[in-house]
């Protein structure tokens, strides 16, 4: 099934289970959202470079727009702002950590986000601590919207986001940057043997994936209306890489139906196992990894396969 | 401000210790599996929370001394086995993104095991602080356990492992695995084993490092993924898989957070990553570790 029709079917499903289920628009938000942040995640996979710290991303989106809502009452200027800043971050420890593959990536990915995560909940006069930040709904076109039909306008635009940021992301893979991260993973002294800056292509890499979690953060805000340094806890960026690997890195649908499966799991098992959800999630990906998997694109292809050979 | 130079250079010392004992374990592991073991944290949590049930069981101030090293030997004989064996052993040949994958993986399921059996609430339990009683040094009363047992056991620790991996058999063994697992095998090392004990040992370091912290904190979810990150910058600081660099690199970062107590409290978890990035910009392989080679 080509990619575009993949999409398509699974636009229309969202929408109308959204609109069956009043409930879920707000899930499925989030859920689309957090595909966004998983979409930046899974182009460093493929790269084989796992961040373990890229909430730090989600975070900056989330709480741009916390800061930024008393002077700006627009739901796109405030997402915008919310990728400038994250693009913005992403360059700066980008700078810094596309220099490190592997071990030093990954944790030095974490322990950048558990600083920023210490700063929020330290410093109160600015961030308000663990209380967080509460966001006033903004307006859309300069229309003030209420209740449900803000969590339509807000569902759609994610959608719209979604489709952007997937097509674009699809052809960044196509393209000889995006081959480049592949080959990143497979031997990067050959890259460079070929006149490729290694460190360059991850660099782009990163800091888009970035802009992507930043995005994702805003869109989280915007929904949530509320913003706590819990965006940007260890356990946060563990649930993204998760879901990157639940979805699998094969193509750019991968993340969203992690991402959609995922948040629809977690709405029912994260009130029945409160202080177990974690352990569920690493069993689960402890399977993933040692049975080698390639996530549930893997599992649909799978699945095409042998319906191709049945008919 | 003397009196609080003296201060924060005690604090420093014995915060140096703690942090000894859990980055070498890391690091340990590191050398030989070549394996970057996430859930290093979990253990050091893991052996903090046993350590504090045990000592609060013991009884009696000496008694509950002895627990804490009980627990640690019990953590690290349970868990270090059962993980190399259990899961480690089957990615060794693995890409390297999924090796780090799966102890992340551990590290969630471990997180929440502690959460499980201990609880959410905080755990505190200074029966072993207590045993030793106070030392007064330049005008300060100190608790003994920090000043001298936790040091001095760090010191022992250090000059333990160095014995052990230069002088004896099986150290010099794991060294030669740590070098080059194909020529270790050749000259007839079972390098299996080796990657067993050599965990092991970490692991039981991590227990050890948590319940000789555990009298001095209460212990909360979340310590957890603390230690693993600090530990981690004290290690990449030092340079993964040197020994005596942790030992320098802990008392640095010991030392360099305790004055960031007194003089700029806004800075004191900033300090240690930092040291890292410092370090890190100047010198990509660490204080004390050597150029890598490329293989093409």
């Amino acid at each position: 099934m080509p990619l575009r029709l993949a999409f398509a079917v699974g636009f229309l499903a969202l929408a109308l289970l959204a609109a069956l289920q009043p409930w879920l628009r707000f899930v499925l938000t989030l859920a689309l959202a957090t595909g966004l942040a998983v979409l930046g995640i899974m182009m460093l996979l493929r790269a084989g470079q796992v961040s373990f710290g890229h909430a730090l991303y989600v975070a900056v989106g989330a709480y741009t727009i916390a800061f930024a809502r008393p002077q700006l009452d627009d739901v796109l200027l405030l997402l915008a702002a919310a990728v400038l800043a994250a693009v913005v971050a992403g360059i700066l420890v980008g700078l810094f950590v596309s220099r490190y593959r592997d071990i030093f990536f990954g944790m030095l990915n974490l322990a950048f986000s558990m600083v920023v995560y210490s700063l929020l909940e330290k410093l109160y006069w600015l961030t308000r601590g663990t209380d967080g930040i509460r966001v006033a709904r903004p307006r859309l076109f300069g229309v003030a919207l209420e209740g449900a039909r803000y969590e339509w306008a807000l569902f759609a635009l994610a959608l719209v986001c979604v489709a952007i940021a997937a097509a674009l992301v699809a052809r960044y893979l196509r393209a000889p940057a995006g081959e480049a991260l592949s080959a990143l993973k497979t031997r990067e002294t050959r890259l460079e043997f070929a006149g490729v800056s290694a460190r360059r292509v991850l660099f782009q890499a990163y800091v888009v994936s970035a802009g992507l979690a930043g995005l994702g953060g805003g869109i989280t805000a915007l929904a949530t209306l509320h913003v706590t340094p819990l965006l940007v806890y260890w356990t946060h960026s563990g649930e993204l890489v998760f879901v990157a690997i639940l979805g699998g890195t094969a193509n750019v649908l991968g993340p969203f139906l992690g991402a959609v499966v995922f948040e629809l799991v977690r709405v029912h098992a994260a009130a029945a196992f409160p202080d177990a959800w974690q352990m569920i999630l690493g069993l689960v990906l402890l399977g993933i990894v040692l049975l080698a998997a390639r996530g549930l694109v893997g599992l649909l292809e799978e699945l095409g396969r042998w319906w191709g050979r049945r008919v | 401000m003397e009196l609080l130079l003296l201060l924060a250079l005690l604090d420093g010392l014995a915060y140096a210790a703690q942090l000894f004992m859990v980055a070498v374990g890391l690091t340990l592991v590191f050398g030989v599996l070549k394996i970057l073991n996430v859930a290093h944290g979990s253990l050091f949590a893991i052996g903090a929370y046993s350590a504090s049930t045990l000592a609060a069981l013991a009884g009696t101030p000496w008694l509950s001394l002895l627990a804490l090293a009980l627990a640690a030997l019990a953590v690290g004989a349970i868990a270090g086995p059962s993980i190399e064996r259990g899961l480690l052993a089957r990615i060794y040949d693995k890409e390297q993104v999924l090796q780090l994958l799966l102890t992340f993986a551990l590290f969630m399921i471990l997180e929440d095991v502690q959460k499980l059996v201990w609880g959410v609430q905080p755990v505190f339990e200074d029966a072993p602080v207590r045993a030793l009683g106070p030392v007064v040094v330049g005008g300060i009363v100190y608790t003994a356990y920090q000043l001298i047992l936790l040091p001095g056991l760090a010191v022992v620790c250090l000059l333990f492992l160095v014995w052990f991996l230069r002088r004896t058999v099986t150290g010099r063994m794991i060294l030669a695995v740590a070098h080059d697992r194909e020529a270790a095998e050749a000259i007839g090392i079972d390098s299996r084993r080796i990657y067993l004990l050599a965990f092991t040992i970490g692991a039981g370091l991590a227990a050890l490092g948590g319940a000789l912290a555990a009298p001095t904190t209460s212990l909360v979810p979340g310590v957890g993924v603390q230690t693993i990150v600090l530990s981690f910058a004290v290690v990449a600081t030092a340079g993964l898989g040197q020994i005596e660099g942790a030992a320098a690199t802990a008392l640095l970062v010991g030392l360099g957070r305790s004055f960031a107590v007194y003089f700029a409290p806004e800075l004191e978890v900033v300090v240690p990553y930092l040291l890292m990035v410092i370090v890190l910009v100047l010198r990509p392989s660490g204080l004390f570790g050597g150029r890598e080679l490329r293989r093409i």
